[in-house]
């Protein structure tokens, strides 16, 4: 961050000094003179104004500028990926690539789950013949039944076991969202503390060009009475715990908060 | 508990609705309905002869908390049940949604257990 206070205080210096000279030709009625004076001090106050507006216009541009870096060298150069060049588009991507996982896993979950069930209730109806099997409680037309039955559960059970590793590793690559929206989440970060600091600079220019104007500022923070009785939604309680005693920690603490309200 | 119940779950996101659905499935209910906010679900609600409402607090359109408002002001729809499932979880939201006639409130993110626990609690008092 360069240094915003050199030239206020320049001006100030030419304020100053100015001013024993305006009053010393206002004393002598050299009134032309006076207002030329005049004129300079404005001018200089408008050059300082100008100067520190157009110092936070760049801060700002450069912030957002820094923002459209060029993010081929994280993910390999993938097309779709770096004409991504705003906030907005990374986080509705961050979306999107959860949305694609969350559905890509419930979508292998589902088709998985039917294969388990079918394995585990043929096995329970081989294990029931197998026991009346070993008591000796079967004949011959059973035995081969049961024998081609088994024979085709193994070939069976031996597929499906393959079917389910494929869908276990789509289920464990889908998670790879993890590492590119951290990554996409990271650089917003950065902008975000960027802007902040371009902000926090603003206000710092703002004071300076208040000073250069003289303006003076009435409180202007008045809250803004809500009438409405709905409490804003406000999304997932980030860092709970550090929340203290206005956010609830987890479902205990909701159970227990209703609890206590007759529920 | 009548697992045929129809079933109205109410979240702007897609994945957190399929995700309720494939809970709900899991519970025996499959008699589900989908609406992505409160502007969406009040057509359904008016029309549907729904038996219990799932719904999100924060969505665009209309929120969560305002559908319950809606529904316990709707002659026609004051007695349905409504259950919350959000991510909303301050204190003051959690008061004001049972002052407005929750019948039961879950903080994202939940699981299967106190999805069921829930249901069947409301289910038990509302038959008491």
């Amino acid at each position: 961050m360069t240094d915003q206070s050199g030239q206020p205080e320049s001006f100030e210096q030419l304020l100053r000094s100015t001013t024993g000279e305006l009053i010393e030709k206002i004393e002598q009625d050299q009134l032309v003179d006076a207002v030329n004076l005049l004129q300079q001090i404005n001018d200089a106050r408008n050059k300082n104004l100008y100067l520190e507006v157009g110092r936070l216009t760049r801060a700002l541009h450069d912030a957002i500028k820094d923002f459209h870096l060029d993010t081929s060298a994280v993910v390999g150069g993938k097309e779709e990926f770096s004409d991504i060049s705003d906030a907005a588009d990374r986080l509705n991507y961050v979306i999107n690539l959860t949305h694609d996982a969350a559905n890509t896993t419930m979508d292998k979950v589902d088709a998985s789950l039917p294969l388990v069930n079918h394995m585990g209730d043929e096995a329970r109806v081989l294990r029931e013949e197998w026991a009346r099997l070993k008591r000796r409680e079967m004949d011959a037309d059973e035995f081969r039944d049961l024998y081609q039955r088994m024979d085709a559960f193994l070939a069976a059970t031996e597929e499906q076991a393959t079917t389910l590793n494929s869908n276990f590793s789509e289920i464990t690559l889908a998670q790879g969202y993890q590492d590119l929206t951290g990554q996409v989440v990271e650089k917003v970060i950065v902008l975000v503390h960027e802007v902040e600091d371009s902000l926090v600079n603003l206000v710092r220019m703002a004071s300076q060009v208040d000073k250069i104007t003289g303006i003076r500022h009435e409180n202007t923070q008045q809250e803004t009475e809500v009438v409405d009785d709905s409490p804003a939604p406000e999304g997932p309680a980030i860092n709970a715990d550090k929340r203290g005693i206005d956010v609830v920690s987890g479902q205990d603490e909701v159970d227990d908060l209703l609890s206590s309200l007759g529920f | 508990m009548n697992k045929d119940m129809k079933i109205l779950i109410v979240d702007d996101f897609a994945t957190m609705r399929r995700i309720v659905k494939n809970l709900l499935r899991d519970l025996g209910f499959n008699n589900t309905h989908e609406a992505d906010d409160g502007l969406t679900a009040i057509p359904m609600l008016n029309t549907g002869n729904f038996d219990f409402v799932v719904t999100d607090w924060n969505m665009p359109g209309m929120t969560g908390f305002d559908l319950l408002k809606h529904i316990r002001a709707d002659p026609e729809l004051k007695d349905l049940p409504v259950l919350m499932v959000t991510a909303e979880s301050k204190r003051e939201q959690i008061v004001a949604a049972a002052q407005a006639g929750v019948n039961g409130y879950i903080v994202k993110p939940f699981t299967a257990a106190v999805l069921k626990e829930k249901i069947e609690k409301i289910f038990e008092r509302l038959e008491k």
